[in-house]
């Protein structure tokens, strides 16, 4: 696959004895915008780090362009990135903070005040560069540091948590932010976070990550309707699990809760008698039944929680317990706390996930 | 992996080099009071010397006259000024670095003018008046480090909160202070304190020129007179000095880990 | 002695908070915290005016008298004596150097304690012994180094009867210029460690990060960033160094008596001989050293407060 712009081969780490990055291979497009997604501590960080130079993988290739860049210092890689904590030079202006990485290149002053200016327009801190760092919010610094990061054209950009010291809404407006400019100079980024909101909704592809190995690589819609691991499955997004046992495995049938349904997704490795978990999300689930929503099943109603625009109710179905999301309706009121209702599901879309 | 750097080890090795070889050659120098073989009698010449004795004993009274005096000044100024004047703080602190800027010599140069046998206040004319104002010499000489630590101190307690707290059971001013801020401080204090203590047991030029028969002037004689003498008392000085610092490293493991506010 | 015990006793009394009642509470607080505070600073600001304030304006006005009373600057004139203006500029140059070369040496001790990825356990080891090493100065300083590398001292013997190298031949002598200057070193360069150890810990890794991946080198970083963030603080210190060594005169005393000039053992003779010498002469001479040290520290506000638009 000589066209991947970032081929990451059987990356290793391992700090004192404790593996960390345990074998990761990855490949990026050139131009695509990948978020590392995972829990604390599964080695995102450190995989970013490595891709920049300030870690050394124990073994493994981190290819560019075709170029093994293992061997390469940070500051020979070409590589942007930017910090959870800005990591402005206070010393420095924010004009000279963006033209750091120009100057050191060489660049000619007026050329580098050009550079400057087009960058400050480009994160929308026009007329902010005579201002020092203290002087700026904390989403303004963290645009800088951005700015700072891309001035000298790198290859690829690196971004660690960049959101997360900020306060909501200004990390939802940074965030799209982020994107529209990364899809303006076309650069390939690789964002690191942990928080699956975040990651769905500014990806072309995520990494799921944990404890240092790969769980799933794909598309944010690949990844949220069809988790390969009960990991992914968990870690983004909120998932019901059904409990059942398998009546007939040819026929990929399941009893639960004393209806045999049939589930197109049961693995041919099933056994007859086995118990099984079927997981499926909230918005699979409907207070409706009908021809599409084959799986029906009766319950009494736990929990109403009411989210806006969506309310989100948990069923009681006798040993089971299900969440379920259904749309707000102006003339309908949701149904009352303990009422019984019937549930319906598409067989379809219910998953059958491995451990 | 924390092998170290080999400029970091060159660096060390050198600083390691200049610092330990003083300390290894003069106290091989002072075991070497005999032609051949080594000996201890340097030391033992030393702690025979009554005059030694006496000096040491003096020295450490006057500290502690330093430190009790000291205490009473820096604490309840720091503690005001934290509590009730944040704008007089750098007037404060200016006046407390200012023995750094002012050398000793024209400290102790300023208090004889000042308070010689014929002024108004001739503290100079008797023993005890001199001792007095030795201690306030002393005093000032350590007032920078003791401000410091006291103010360290406070920043790591909520004094704020504390002194209200007491205030609404009902102690008054005084009691607060010695009851309440005191006994949470008292570490950062006693650290004031031993640094103190390690900058006067063996002062010279003040005690010198007061004429006080303190540790550093009969160093200084010794000094004059003998070879191997001032070697041995050398080294019971670094101990002294290492005593006292190392006071300080085990009293910090006592200190407050109250979160600060401010 | 009014001053000894100023917080004792006399304000137990009346500063009772009186919380017995809410009736008229506020104002007997307000009150009481008023003479509370009073009590509390009174010490302090005596202190200050009788140890600190009053002798050194004493001897300043001192440096402008005449012996019958009257204004002159002749005292300060008088300084200007060969004499007088070498161990001047002996000092000068006796502090500058050790506090420059302290400084440039406690860094590099700091930087290698704090970035060289030492083993664990140097770091405090090195924080303590420069706690030990700042205070050992004065006279038995003076004696250590004397026992080492003074004429007899250990280090020159061994150096010329096992590696034959005569080390006053080749032009050393610990009592002189370099000699002084490098028994001054042993406390200098402590001192610097401990001071500069704690901005040192305030460079964020991500600075130097964030600078390599910018394609700065090591050096740049230190050129760009590094140095400029301590600055302020590597002058301020070394401002201190200046006035200390400048100060010091135990160790110059007790290692060359009188065969090296500086300023402070010029008016530790001066004062000694007090009560025949001219008066104003020996205030000029205390009020030249003050100056001196002054200005250095002037230097250093001067320098920081530019780079107070930074310094948050
Ligand atoms: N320099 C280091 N020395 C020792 N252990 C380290 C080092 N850096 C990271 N680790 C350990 O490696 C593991 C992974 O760390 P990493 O920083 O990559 O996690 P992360 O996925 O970025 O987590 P977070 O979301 O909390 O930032 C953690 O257990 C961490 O303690
Ligand atoms: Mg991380």
């Amino acid at each position: 696959m000589a066209e991947e712009f970032l081929r990451i081969e059987k990356l290793v780490k391992t700090f004192g004895g404790n593996a960390v990055v345990k074998g990761v291979d990855l490949g990026f497009d050139k131009g695509e915008f990948v978020t590392l997604l995972g829990p604390s501590g599964c080695g995102k960080t450190t995989i970013l780090r490595m891709i920049a130079g300030f870690e050394r993988p124990d073994s493994g290739r981190i290819v560019v362009e075709g170029k093994d860049i293992s061997g390469l210092n940070p500051n020979q890689r070409k590589i942007g990135m930017v910090f959870q904590a800005y990591a402005l030079f206070p010393n420095m202006n924010v004009a000279d903070n963006i033209g750091f990485g120009l100057k050191i290149a060489g660049m000619a002053r007026d050329q580098r005040e050009a550079r400057v200016e087009e960058m400050l327009k480009l994160i929308g801190l026009a007329g902010y560069g005579k201002r020092y760092p203290f002087e700026l919010s904390g989403g303004q610094q963290q645009r800088v540091a951005l700015a700072r990061a891309l001035a000298p054209s790198p290859r690829m950009l690196l971004l660690d948590e960049p959101l997360s010291a900020l306060d909501a809404k200004i990390r939802v407006s940074l965030r799209e932010q982020i994107r529209e400019i990364q899809r303006e100079l076309g650069i390939t980024t690789v964002f690191v976070t942990h928080d699956q909101e975040e990651a769905l909704s500014i990806s072309d592809r995520i990494v799921v990550l944990n404890a240092g190995n790969v769980e799933q690589f794909g598309k944010p819609f690949d990844i949220y309707n069809r988790p390969q691991t009960r990991f992914v499955a968990t870690f983004v997004g909120t998932l019901n699990t059904l409990n059942g046992t398998v009546a007939d495995a040819g026929a990929k049938t399941v009893t639960l809760g004393g209806s045999t349904v049939t589930i197109p997704a049961l693995p041919a490795t099933a056994r007859n008698g086995e118990a099984v978990a079927l997981t499926m999300r909230p918005e699979a689930v409907s207070l409706a039944n009908g021809a599409a929503r084959d799986i029906v099943l009766d319950g009494r109603v736990a929990e109403v929680s009411f989210l806006g625009s969506v309310i989100r109710l948990k069923v009681d179905l006798g040993g089971n317990a299900i969440s379920l999301d259904t749309f707000n309706d102006q003339r309908t009121p949701p149904p009352a706390h303990g009422s019984q209702v019937r549930v319906g599901i598409a067989s379809s879309d219910v998953l059958v996930l491995g451990n | 992996m924390r092998r170290g750097q080999a400029w970091a080890w060159v660096v060390f090795g050198l600083g390691a080099l200049y610092f330990l070889l003083p300390l290894i050659a003069t106290f091989i120098f002072s075991l070497s009071i005999r032609k051949s073989g080594y000996t201890f009698d340097a030391y033992a010449n030393v702690l025979a010397d009554p005059r030694f004795q006496s000096t040491l004993g003096y020295s450490l009274f006057i500290g502690l006259c330093t430190i009790v005096v000291g205490i009473l000044i820096v604490v309840p100024a720091a503690y005001y000024v934290r509590l009730r004047a944040p704008k007089l703080r750098p007037i404060i602190e200016f006046i407390t670095l200012l023995p750094l800027i002012i050398p000793a010599i024209v400290l102790v140069f300023g208090y004889i003018r000042l308070y010689n046998s014929s002024s108004l206040l001739p503290l100079t004319s008797s023993f005890v008046g001199t001792g007095i104002l030795l201690t306030f010499a002393y005093v000032a000489l350590g007032l920078p480090y003791m401000y410091r630590a006291v103010d360290t101190g406070l920043r790591t307690i909520d004094v704020q909160t504390l002194t209200e707290a007491a205030n609404i059971l009902g102690a008054n001013q005084m009691t607060i202070l010695a009851r309440v801020i005191f006994p949470n401080i008292i570490v950062a204090v006693l650290s004031g304190a031993f640094l103190t203590l390690a900058i006067v047991i063996g002062e010279f030029t003040i005690a010198s020129l007061l004429n006080q028969p303190a540790f550093g002037v009969y160093m200084q004689n010794v000094g004059a007179n003998r070879a191997f003498e001032p070697a041995a008392l050398a080294v019971i000085s670094f101990i002294i000095t290492w005593g006292a610092m190392g006071m300080i490293q085990l009293l910090s493991r006592f200190a407050p880990k109250t979160a600060r506010k401010d | 002695m009014t001053t000894v015990h100023p917080t004792a006793e006399p304000s137990a009394g009346p500063v009772q908070t009186g919380p017995v009642v809410l009736r008229g509470r506020g104002r007997n607080f307000l009150a009481g915290i008023r003479l509370g505070d009073l009590l509390a600073v009174a010490p302090f600001v005596l202190f200050a005016v009788m140890f600190l304030l009053l002798p050194m304006s004493y001897l300043v006005m001192q440096a402008f008298q005449a012996p019958d009373g009257s204004f002159t600057l002749d005292n300060l004139a008088n300084l200007g004596t060969p004499k007088t203006i070498d161990s001047f500029l002996i000092s000068i140059r006796v502090s500058g150097t050790s506090a420059l070369l302290g400084a440039l040496f406690g860094l590099l001790i700091a930087l290698a304690i704090i970035r060289g990825k030492l083993p664990e356990g140097i770091r405090s080891t090195v924080m303590t012994f420069s706690g030990v090493a700042s205070n050992f100065a004065g006279i038995p300083l003076a004696f250590a180094f004397l026992a080492t590398l003074g004429r007899l001292g250990l280090l020159t013997i061994i150096l010329k009867t096992v590696f034959g190298f005569d080390l006053y031949r080749a032009g050393f002598n610990l009592l002189s210029f370099w000699g002084l200057t490098l028994t001054y070193l042993y406390f200098q360069i402590p001192l610097m460690v401990l001071i500069i150890a704690p901005a040192i810990d305030g460079l964020k890794r991500e600075w130097s990060e964030a600078a390599s991946t910018l394609g700065a080198t090591k050096w740049q970083f230190w050129r760009y960033v590094g140095l400029p963030v301590l600055w302020p603080n590597l002058l301020g210190t070394l401002s201190l160094l200046f006035a200390n060594a400048f100060g010091a005169i135990a160790t110059a005393y007790a290692l060359t008596g009188s065969t090296l000039n500086i300023v402070p053992v010029l008016l530790y003779a001066q004062i000694q001989g007090d009560v025949l010498g001219n008066r104003g002469l020996g205030a000029a001479l205390a009020l030249g050293m003050v100056i001196i040290t002054a200005l250095a520290n002037v230097i250093y506000l001067v320098v920081r407060t530019r780079a107070e638009r930074w310094l948050k």
